[in-house]
């Protein structure tokens, strides 16, 4: 068990060094810089400003000094734009984001999951029909028409929430419904396969035979088989959702990492960019480690799978 | 980052088909619902509480790039800073072009405006007790026009004498103009030594840098291998040394290229600041309410790192001492920046809001609905397609006002058939100004008739016209009659929806009235500078704002190699005008002139103007105090917050 996790470990070291590598040298690929504005600025003055962010030399000890000062120093440099410490902004943001995510994250579930069992169990009814219908639905419409609806919908007729803003826990409420619907209507169809997938099996016919309750045979014996791909999915599901969503938080003016990603690169703001970058790279790779070994929890199969290829 | 709809892969995905029995899941079954009801209770709104505790709340378009007067060029940014700094003059809340006093009680000019006295206020402080001397000016403007800095609006301060040769390094100026030993004259140095660098050179290389900008040691390498820089034929070895002695001599004394420039910048006590201009300037005391002649306190600034640290933290709340009337309580990025009444301001007593809140709102939708909700006393914007739904629904709080700006179209002039001026011209005689305006922006825009907007007693020649018939000829004249053999040529724009669809109409309306096929490249906003500063456009769309109250704002730019002009154009017929316009100390005399400038820059055409800025926006009822101003720079020390609807403001009761 120590040797595959260290093993993952290994790994996730090496796509996050990637990942790196793969985003310095696309930033640097960028037409103009973050010294780009709309006045002009003498050339002189800008290889100050360069000279300031540590630009001015080689490209290639650029490449080597980022991760150096990364690993010797802890620093992950400055946001050009923002003169902040690049670990700073992302400090103020992920809490935001972390938040909304995992209130996300548990809207979805607790809508989806409910749905899906209830549609396997009653495979082909209007309820199973209706549901993957909403399913779908949630699938298709995207955040940004969704969340003005609940805007103009809810936000107006309720006087304690809010259009837009960041201050009362009330304020994740809409955000948390726009941000995880997507996700819920992919989960609620990935149980209903899951569960499928179970009720088919043997030893569900041989506790029914048993004169088991519905109920009984559906939390003890089907949910921990049927939720085996859910529980692959949420892992890095979760990654997503915490790490920010442009247009959700533009539209409640949520202040999370959403927003960073994209002014970021509209900026030419490179480290911000690399920052955000690695820092995404590593709740993704963190994630999927996470789930699966939850997933090999619910499954001993995969254990074994897993240890086998291992040794092979 | 991703759209919100994307669903991520699972990272693996294995069937599983005989459980073994395990403990049982257990799902926490919290009712979201529940959460919603607890929500459903009432309250008054968000505006009515904010007037009640005198909060200002506004929205204000997206996160400041920072809050440093010398680093930042927006207007969001600048937003912000006119709350909690003030220059030598402030801006008047109702009328365009009228100066008041601010950190300087009063100023007085020499007769032909070109040299200027400011006597500061002797109570003037900053926020944390500190004297505000004219020793702060000094130093503010001595940061601003640091080289190591790096700040984009330097430009804005080289009206002072020696401001620019001190921005630009222009040591050897300095040193050798008037030296008695010179070996060449002056002016040969001047014109052949590259003294401030060539951007083709190679990268690193003396070249590239040019003899201005060498460092003390590259100067000593170059001592002893002259050949490390392309020098000219004019020069011979003993004048080529003499330059790099004298810089070495004056590197090496450390005396401080301010002083030995005399920028005529200078503090003659505390509370006397004097400047000489370069040219007479009737409109000085208009442009030092712009930010860039800020103070920043040298006491605080310097406690917190070296006055050229970009990255300082100086301007953080608990940092940030300013002399305005508010001081900075908390910054959020991207949720709040919220200002409080400064008690040490000068003028505190006329002060009646006691915060304000910024809300960076990048959405503009949101920012409306929030508006229709309560939520905010004033947004930043209005979107066009929320125009006429705002003036039937809030016809009292719509707002249409003019801006300073002008939206235009640059012509490459280097790119054939755009030299020639009467292929321009055919372009914008064929643009129907008024039918973009109705039916594309849908802002209530004005048609640019010429290139400066309406302001003030400056009026433009107003040239700019719709006229398909001319347009038709002028094109026949050039040699494309009816558009035939007419090189395939390309509009450039951003990637915003409403450039597109401003891009279009122009497209249909070339081909309509030219028979003219234009193709249009839309480009995202960095690639789009990077394009247009490298000349490799055709066509593409362009726009300025003034940064104050002077028509020179928008002439000044289209001067040969103007590092904003970026079309090509030149003619020295215009420069000379500009310049004799310069040396003109009566206004109404400088304003023709200027005309006549703009006159010529008109027929020659190498920007379309297309229209004038209008500002849209949303007030609430209770703001009190809020005028329309050309440049939008509304003073908030005049701002009230009253739920009384007949109070009536009266900006200035307290002068």
């Amino acid at each position: 068990m120590l040797r595959y996790l260290l093993s993952r470990i290994f790994q996730g070291i090496l796509v996050l060094f990637a990942l790196y590598t793969i985003t310095f040298f696309l930033v640097k690929a960028m037409p103009g810089d973050p010294f780009t504005g709309e006045k002009n600025i003498p050339e002189d003055v800008k290889r100050n400003m360069r000279e300031q962010s540590g630009l001015n030399d080689p490209l290639l000890v650029q490449y080597i000094n980022y991760p150096k000062a990364v690993l010797l120093e802890g620093s992950f440099n400055y946001s050009i734009k923002k003169k902040r410490p690049v670990a700073e902004i992302i400090g103020q943001a992920f809490p935001a984001s972390f938040v909304l995510g995992v209130s996300a994250l548990i809207f979805a579930i607790m809508l989806a999951i409910p749905i899906g069992v209830i549609s396997a169990v009653r495979r082909n009814s209007w309820v199973d029909y209706s549901g993957m219908a909403v399913a779908m639905i949630g699938i298709c419409v995207p955040s940004f028409v969704i969340g003005p609806l609940l805007q103009i919908g809810i936000a107006t007729r309720i006087p304690a929430l809010k259009i837009a803003g960041w201050d009362d826990p009330v304020d994740i409420i809409l955000p948390a419904i726009t941000l995880g619907l997507a996700t819920a209507a992919y989960l609620a169809r990935l149980t209903r396969g899951g569960m499928l997938e179970i009720l088919s099996q043997d030893y569900i016919r041989t506790a029914r035979a048993k004169g088991l309750s519905t109920p009984r045979i559906m939390i003890v014996h089907a949910l921990r088989g049927g939720l085996i791909p859910s529980v692959a999915f949420i892992g890095p599901a979760f990654a997503t959702l915490i790490s920010g969503s442009f247009i959700v938080e533009s539209i409640f003016q949520v202040p999370g990492m959403g927003q960073h990603f994209v002014n970021a690169i509209t900026d030419r703001d490179e480290f911000l960019v690399l920052g955000l970058a690695l820092f995404y790279g590593l709740l993704v790779v963190i994630m999927n480690l996470v789930a699966d070994l939850l997933v090999g929890f619910l499954n001993p199969r995969v254990r074994i799978a897993e240890l086998e290829t291992e040794t092979a | 980052m991703d759209a919100g709809t994307s669903t991520p892969t699972p990272a693996r995905m294995v069937i599983d088909r005989s459980p073994t029995r395990g403990t049982p899941l257990r799902l926490p079954l919290l009712g979201f619902c529940s959460i919603l009801l607890l929500a459903a209770c009432g309250g008054p709104s968000p505006v009515d509480e904010a007037t009640a505790e005198k909060t200002l709340l506004l929205g204000n378009a997206s996160e400041p790039q920072g809050l440093d007067p010398h680093l930042v060029s927006g207007v969001i940014e600048s937003n912000i800073i006119r709350a909690l700094f003030e220059g030598l003059c402030a801006e008047h809340p109702s009328e365009n072009g009228t100066p008041l006093p601010g950190a300087a009680e009063s100023w007085v000019p020499n007769e032909d405006f070109t040299e200027w006295t400011f006597h500061l206020r002797e109570d003037g402080q900053w926020s944390d007790g500190e004297p505000l001397t004219a020793h702060d000016f000094i130093f503010s403007f001595q940061r601003i026009l640091n080289p190591r800095l790096g700040s984009e609006y330097s430009f804005m301060l080289y009206y002072i004498i020696g401001a620019e040769d001190y921005h630009q390094s222009r040591r050897t100026k300095t040193l050798v103009k008037d030296h008695p030993d010179l070996p060449v004259s002056w002016e040969t140095i001047e014109t052949e030594v590259n003294l401030s660098g060539d951007e083709t050179a190679e990268e690193g290389s003396f070249d590239r840098k040019g003899l201005d900008h060498l460092g003390l040691e590259e100067l000593k390498q170059l001592r002893a291998d002259l050949g490390l820089f392309t020098w000219p034929e004019a020069l011979d070895e003993e004048a080529r040394l003499f330059l790099v002695d004298q810089l070495i001599t004056f590197d090496e004394s450390g005396e401080s290229l301010w002083d030995r420039i005399g920028v005529a910048a200078t503090a003659v006590d505390d509370h006397t600041l004097h400047l000489k201009l370069r040219a007479p300037m009737p409109f000085l005391p208009e442009l030092t309410k712009h930010y860039t002649w800020f103070p920043v306190p040298k006491h605080s600034l310097l406690a917190h790192g070296t006055a050229d640290d970009r990255f300082s933290e100086w301007t953080r709340p608990g940092n940030l001492v300013s002399n305005g009337a508010f001081t900075l309580k908390s910054w959020r990025i991207n949720d709040h920046i919220e200002v409080v009444k400064n008690p040490r301001y000068w003028d505190a007593g006329t002060v009646d809001l006691n915060a304000v809140r910024y809300f960076p709102i990048t959405n503009v939708y949101s920012e409306a609905r929030m508006f229709y909700n309560d939520q905010l006393h004033i947004t930043y914007t209005l979107g066009p397609e929320l125009i006429r739904y705002s003036q039937e629904r809030y016809p009292d709080q719509t707002r249409n006002e003019l801006y300073l700006g002008t939206y235009f179209i640059r012509c490459n002039t280097t790119h054939p058939p755009l030299d020639d001026p009467r292929v321009r011209l055919a372009l914008s005689l064929a643009i129907d100004q008024q039918a973009i305006i109705d039916n594309v922006l849908q802002g209530g825009q004005m048609p640019a008739l010429g290139l400066v907007p309406p302001s003030g007693e400056y009026e433009s020649p107003e040239l700019v016209r719709f006229d398909p018939e001319e347009a038709r000829r002028l094109l026949a004249e050039a040699g494309f009659p009816n558009g035939e053999g007419f090189p395939d040529i390309r509009f450039l724009t951003t990637d915003r929806e409403s450039a597109k669809r401003t891009a279009e109409a122009l497209q249909g309306m070339w081909k309509q009235h030219l028979n003219l096929s234009i193709g249009i490249d839309q480009m995202e906003w960095a690639t789009y500078l990077a394009t247009m500063f490298k000349k490799e456009y055709d066509l593409a769309a362009g726009g300025w704002i003034g940064d104050y109250l002077d028509p020179t704002t928008f002439l000044d730019m289209w001067i040969r190699d103007g590092g904003n002009n970026r079309t090509g154009w030149y003619s020295d017929e215009y420069e000379a005008i500009l310049r004799e316009a310069e040396q003109i100390s009566d206004p109404l005399a400088r304003y023709q002139k200027l005309q006549q400038a703009e006159r010529l820059f008109l027929e020659e055409r190498p920007v379309l103007p297309l229209y004038w800025y209008t500002r849209n926006y949303l007030i609430h009822e209770h703001v009190k105090g809020w005028h329309p101003l050309l440049l939008d720079n509304h003073p908030l020390k005049f701002v009230r917050l009253g739920a009384d609807e007949t109070e009536e403001a009266n900006p200035l009761s307290s002068d």
